[in-house]
């Protein structure tokens, strides 16, 4: 996001006179540091899920992931731990722990496994190495252990079909109601944009039982249908759509009817593509609401074969987190595709929801 | 806007896109025969309902429906989910979440009024804090992003970022840094650490030393001058710096200034502190702050530059342009702005749920929780009490919404 000529006028800004004023420098300020807090966080959790399971553990503070160096014991049996030891002269070596005895600790030096020797430990200072472990997010998507922890190929693949399916039925239902309530003249037709327009004023949130035993009593309870439908018709989306399709001349139409195109067909090849800007911004919309859904899928599925990545991260992160290592992986590979998205359409989603003033 | 694709140019597309182009259009030849075949039946101008159809059944289906349903469950009682098993109580369910011998004290209210209380006076907490507190942050990020900055784009997709996050991301995200032992602590353990060291080191008369006689001069010059003494600036650096290398030398200003030994908190479980009501503040805002600070920088943007130009000409300082043009011509978005994140506040849930699950006790438990909770948690399936306690708090959407809506059209108008 950031490229060169971002850096150099940033870095060799001048305003007609030399340097920067001191307002200029606590805005910069402000900026680095409200970057930080945003970024930071991320960054931290990031770095955190290529640790291993034993640095998560011990809370390992450090930013990146490192691990103890280990080494096989003589017998072939366990790994060593690795300590620098600094002698009474000052001297380095590294040693191998072989067990502890009171306050000292009976290591040998590397190469030596036959010399056991008692040092203090105060004076064993462990040997770390920097050791990224993408395992962590191998082992849940391909590996075998990815049944029994969290089934992520499975969730992926529900969120994907959810949010596809979901947002092109979304454009679709939505642009033919637009359709009709822009381009046709009849009777109820301002009444019907009135109606749609004040389901704005139902939040979901206070229909939730009501919404459940209507979705549980047409039997789509633990169906991804069931989180699918009742949001595709949106009060936005018609709203939006409309506003788009009223600036499109009706002689477009009126020359497609001469030519003898059905209404469907004018719909379909002429409303459509030319509506795009306004359906791209309704896209972006949908895919965000949709692959960020959460109180929803809650209620509707209660199966984990169903669950969405959301219901999945939840749930797993709900249970004793002695898979800490997992979690942090796979809330990385949750919020990878909508970074993607945001890195290449920030211009276009930024401006659209400045735009229509909704998210 | 692509072009066209023809359609009968199919199988030797060029790319995905024309190929799915292609694929669409064949799909819209596919539906055209039915479609066609009903236009013949009732005639062109009556084809604009068949379009409504599928809209209007899913909106009557899945909202109108489900909110005339909501009054009716709510004066029912039972734990069946099927319509025709659940028994009219009545008021029932509003007597048990209203007859409290105080709505002030929910401990006072029957099991399920005790949660509403709860959770209302959560959420009314929240509410009130959260959002002035929101709307302060992202109207002073976009005042800045609105000067003459460099990078604009850059600064304003970060803040933006998080609003693209899922709420169960950013509860994860945040877990994860306020453990107990997490970055957090680590790191505040670390200033504190570091700040003693260098209390007690050899550099710190030198540094602190400069420091604190740059900032005594300073002020000892003032209170000269405030009480006439004469060369106050001389009297004032002597003083000052004479004080400062008392001070520095001393073990005792030493020992004022070292921070007792930093003690880990558990930021989201320590009950007795305010501190999971302000990190499920802070949290939320973290999350949503991007998408109110881009509105506003809109809104800023749209105020015409001449103005300024004008205020400067005739040597307006910039406070005052700031409290008599920016935010006069920016209050109808600032209320567009106001309304719209109290309506988001009182209906949290998602973040916070699986960031504290209202927890520390009920410490976090807002009034959507306590809906959910009613009616999906537990074996007793509550519906009834989810259903009223729904009806109390859609009332208060309700007011909150018709404001926005009389703010928007203000807008519109003016």
């Amino acid at each position: 996001m950031i490229n060169t000529a971002d850096l150099s006028a940033f870095l060799g800004r001048r305003r007609g006179r030399a340097g920067l004023h001191w307002t200029d420098w606590l805005a910069y300020s402000y900026l680095v540091l409200g970057v930080l807090i945003v970024l930071m966080p991320i960054l931290w959790m990031f770095l955190s899920s290529i640790k291993s399971p034993r640095a998560l553990v011990e809370n390992d503070p450090r930013m990146l992931p490192y691990e103890q160096v280990q080494v096989p014991a003589p017998d072939g049996a366990r790994q060593l731990g690795v300590f620098v030891w600094t002698k009474p002269d000052g001297t380095k070596a590294d040693v191998a722990f072989v067990g502890p005895r009171g306050l000292n600790a009976r290591v040998f030096e590397l190469g030596r496994p036959d010399q056991i020797i008692e040092v203090p430990r105060a004076q064993l200072e462990r040997k770390d190495r920097l050791s990224p472990r993408w395992e962590n997010y191998t082992e849940p998507t391909l590996g075998s252990t990815q049944s029994r922890t969290f089934n992520f190929l499975r969730y992926f693949w529900n969120s994907t079909f959810v949010t596809i399916v979901a947002t092109l039925l979304t454009l679709v239902v939505n642009a033919m109601a637009a359709f009709a309530l822009s381009k046709y003249r009849f009777r109820g037709r301002d009444f019907m944009v009135i109606v749609i327009v004040s389901t704005l004023l139902i939040p979901p949130t206070v229909i939730l039982v009501p919404l459940f035993m209507t979705v549980s009593s047409l039997g789509m309870l633990n169906s991804l249908w069931g989180v699918i439908i009742p949001a595709i018709a949106t009060p936005t989306g018609v709203f939006l759509l409309r506003q788009y399709m009223l600036t499109i001349p009706d002689e477009l139409l009126e020359a497609a009817r001469m030519d003898g195109a059905s209404e469907w067909k004018i719909f379909w090849r002429i409303m459509l593509p030319l509506s795009l800007p306004a359906l791209s911004v309704l896209a972006i919309l949908s895919v965000m609401w949709r692959w960020n859904d959460f109180m929803w899928p809650l209620i509707v599925l209660t199966q984990s074969e169903v669950f969405t990545l959301q219901l999945g991260l939840s749930t797993f992160k709900g249970e004793l987190n002695d898979n800490m290592h997992y979690l942090l992986a796979m809330t990385v590979l949750t919020l990878l595709p909508v970074t993607l998205v945001f890195v290449f359409l920030q211009k276009h989603i930024t401006t659209g929801i400045a735009n229509t003033g909704l998210k | 806007m692509a072009s066209l694709p023809d359609p009968s140019a199919p199988a030797g597309a060029r790319s995905a896109g024309d190929l799915a182009g292609w694929l669409w259009s064949k799909l819209g030849d596919a539906l055209d025969g039915p479609f066609r075949a009903l236009q013949r039946h009732i005639g062109a101008n009556r084809m604009a309902y068949v379009f409504l159809v599928p809209n209007v059944l899913v909106f009557g289906l899945f909202s109108f429906w489900p909110m005339m349903l909501n009054f009716y469950i709510a004066f029912t009682g039972g734990q069946s989910a099927i319509l025709a098993e659940r028994p009219f109580v009545g008021l029932e369910n509003f007597r048990e979440l209203l007859d409290c011998g105080s709505w002030l004290d929910p401990k006072s209210c029957p099991v399920a009024g005790f949660s509403f209380w709860t959770g209302i006076w959560n959420t009314l907490f929240f509410a009130l804090v959260q959002v002035p507190v929101m709307i302060v942050v992202a109207l002073a990020t976009a005042l800045v992003l609105n000067r003459d900055i460099a990078g604009r784009g850059f600064w304003r997709a970060v803040f933006f970022y998080p609003v693209m996050l899922s709420p169960v991301v950013v509860a994860v995200i945040w877990d994860w840094v306020l453990k107990r032992r997490g970055i957090l602590n680590a790191l505040i353990d670390d200033a504190v650490t570091g700040w003693n060291a260098f209390v007690t080191s050899g550099w710190f008369p030198f540094v602190g030393g400069f420091v604190l006689a740059a900032f005594l001069h300073l002020i000892m010059a003032r209170l000269f001058r405030l009480m006439k003494v004469p060369r106050s600036e001389i009297w004032g650096a002597g003083v000052g710096i004479g004080l400062a290398l008392l001070l520095v030398f001393s073990t005792a200003f030493r020992e004022f200034l070292t921070l007792p030994d930093y003690r880990p908190v558990n930021w989201l479980i320590d009950v007795r502190s305010g501190w999971p009501m302000f990190w499920v503040i802070f949290v939320y805002t973290w999350g949503h702050l991007g998408f109110y600070m881009l509105i506003l920088l809109a809104g800023l943007q749209a105020i015409p530059k001449d103005l300024y130009e004008a205020a400067e000409m005739d040597g307006t300082s910039k406070a005052r342009q700031f409290w008599r043009i920016t935010l006069p011509l920016l209050m109808p978005t600032m209320v567009v702005v106001l309304v719209l994140s109290l309506i988001r506040a009182f209906q949290a849930f998602d973040e916070i749920y699986v960031l504290t699950g209202g927890g520390p006790g009920q410490a976090t438990k807002l009034i959507i929780q306590h809906v959910y909770e009613m009616a999906f948690i537990g074996d007793a399936k509550r519906y009834g009490i989810a259903s009223a306690s729904s009806v109390l708090v859609a009332a208060v959407l309700l007011v909150l919404t018709l404001g926005q809506l009389a703010a928007t059209r203000r807008r519109a108008g003016g």
